[in-house]
């Protein structure tokens, strides 16, 4: 008998999250992520752990900022739009540099879109739809076991680096239900680690904040964040190659990375030969794997749920060293394996 | 093996609960399973559809455009999902609200339970989605009857414990009255 559990992606990522030891949740009901929220409000006021559903995203991603900088473990979750009004803030928190997971079940955009699984936000999480020079870790995983193993991994990336760590999910992955295995229960991680704010009595003040006002505080300070992210492309990119001989390659992350694994599978009974490179941790993105991986073979196909947004960043890594067509679907939709299928055949001409 | 199904009817009807019927019994037997719903607000008082892949190999999309199993529970889902089923597919249609003589697809296998009568016999109509699940599993050979019943208290929230009895009796009927159509 297996000891797997059945749980919706969205339970699933909220309960590893409580079993990383999470002291604080923050969040605002948003489809398709609302079972995150309900969870929490159930399992963490149980736990006598903060629950709190604040008045808008914009007042959940400031608690979480502000509970992030007394280093207490906590985090939101959120779906697209109101990931977007979130912004502000993370980009603050990537400027004073303290650590929280944000998870983001997209749905379709732009502006409200609809409810639909989507990846319209690869841009918004990779390049940050806040101001100023900051990149964030983006883990895009693709089944519900591997968003419980990545999330629960997160809060110890996140306190390593003092940094946000997102979580970038659809919502195909946040409503489907799979079986999971999940990891140990941690207990609550509370304290200042050692940098936090929790009353100087006996020490020096501690400031955690983005603004550097004093002359080449603030150069010094974003060219540090670009030797920490350094250090973070080096030691926690991610990615997953299924084969070593191929004749096209497709790129494609999360959902999309799952069709396209059937797809392969059908390809394989016709007597095609595809592979898929699946970036694992987006930003930072495996640039240096893909292009070692696209030599091999003689096109690169690149699916994604929008209309090309990680196909610059292929192409980036290819360099023109094959040819990179690309298929979307956006609007809230998804393609099916049929789709992929066909659009390789196509594309051997 | 690759299981790939779709589950249809209106909302209330208890489709959701009856693909997670089958992804708990899938689960309990080391299995992989994706159960996928529809989450629009097409669950408030429309149709509501879920589908379930089940396979003893790692699962790609969990996403079905054509399934080869069905489980249908009224009209506009038979109307919807009649034309995607796959070539050879075998579908289990709820002719309590289903007419059969709607059925023209003759590459596909239809069958049919009036569940919601059995159901209401039964005492309960909301165990129409079990007398179905029970007849979908005759049809298929996916698990038997017994793999079903033990996994109920799984798959039934504690509060509906009590009910075990009967949703064991509308799995068994469904699994014993279930007649091929074409």
């Amino acid at each position: 008998m297996s000891k797997k559990v059945l749980m919706k992606g969205n339970e699933a990522i909220a309960e590893a999250s409580i079993r990383a030891g999470l002291a604080g949740y923050f969040g605002y009901p948003i489809t398709p992520q609302n079972e995150f929220t309900s969870y929490m409000s159930y399992h963490m006021p149980a736990k006598g752990r903060a629950f709190v559903q604040a008045e808008s995203e914009v007042a959940a991603i400031n608690m979480v900022y502000g509970a992030a900088a007394t280093g207490c473990r906590v985090m939101t979750s959120s779906s697209s739009p109101g990931i977007a009004l979130m912004q502000e803030a993370i980009s603050y928190m990537c400027g004073a540099e303290v650590p929280a997971v944000i998870v983001n079940i997209m749905r379709g955009g732009p502006g409200l879109g609809n409810i639909g699984p989507s990846q319209g936000d690869y841009n918004q999480a990779t390049r940050g739809g806040g101001n100023g020079d900051y990149k964030m870790i983006v883990y895009a995983p693709s089944t519900v076991q591997e968003a419980v193993d990545l999330t629960y991994n997160a809060f110890d990336v996140a306190d390593k680096y003092k940094i946000p760590v997102f979580i970038l999910g659809d919502g195909a992955l946040g409503q489907m239900a799979e079986p999971v295995l999940l990891p140990e229960e941690k207990p609550e991680m509370k304290g200042d680690q050692g940098w936090g704010l929790s009353g100087a009595k006996g020490r020096d003040p501690r400031a955690v904040m983005s603004l550097r006002l004093a002359e080449g505080e603030l150069r010094k300070h974003n060219w540090d964040l670009v030797s920490k992210f350094e250090k973070i492309t080096e030691a926690e990119t991610k990615y997953e190659l299924t084969d070593t001989d191929y004749d096209v390659l497709i790129a494609a992350f999360g959902t999309s990375a799952r069709v396209a694994k059937t797809a392969i599978r059908q390809l394989k009974e016709q007597g095609i030969k595809a592979a898929l490179f699946r970036p694992i941790t987006i930003c930072p993105f495996p640039y240096a794997a893909l292009a070692e991986a696209a030599k091999k073979a003689k096109k690169v196909l690149v699916a994604e749920m929008n209309t090309g947004q990680m196909l610059f960043d292929v192409k980036v890594a290819v360099e023109g060293a094959v040819p990179v067509e690309f298929m979307g679907c956006p609007g809230g939709e998804s393609f099916s394996p049929e789709e992929i299928t066909a659009k390789i055949k196509e594309m051997q001409g | 093996m690759i299981f790939e199904s779709v589950m249809a009817g209106f909302g209330g009807q208890g489709i959701l609960s009856a693909g997670m019927m089958l992804a708990h019994i899938a689960s309990h037997k080391g299995l992989n399973v994706t159960w996928f719903p529809s989450y629009g607000a097409e669950q408030r008082g429309g149709t509501a559809n879920c589908t379930v892949v089940i396979s003893d190999l790692e699962i790609g999309s969990p996403i079905v455009t054509a399934p080869a199993y069905g489980l249908i529970m009224n009209m506009p889902s038979f109307n919807k999902f009649q034309p995607r089923f796959r070539k050879g597919a075998k579908a289990v249609l709820d002719t309590t609200l289903v007419d059969p003589s709607a059925v023209t697809r003759t590459d596909v296998e239809f069958y049919g339970l009036s569940a919601g009568d059995i159901a209401r016999d039964l005492g309960n109509v909301k165990v129409a989605n079990m007398v179905m699940i029970g007849g979908l599993l005759a049809v298929s050979g996916l698990f038997t009857l017994d793999e079903a019943v033990i996994e109920l208290p799984n798959a039934l929230s504690k509060k509906h414990h009590d009910l075990i009895p009967l949703n064991e009796q509308a799995l068994s009927k469904g699994f014993s009255e279930i007649k091929k159509i074409n």
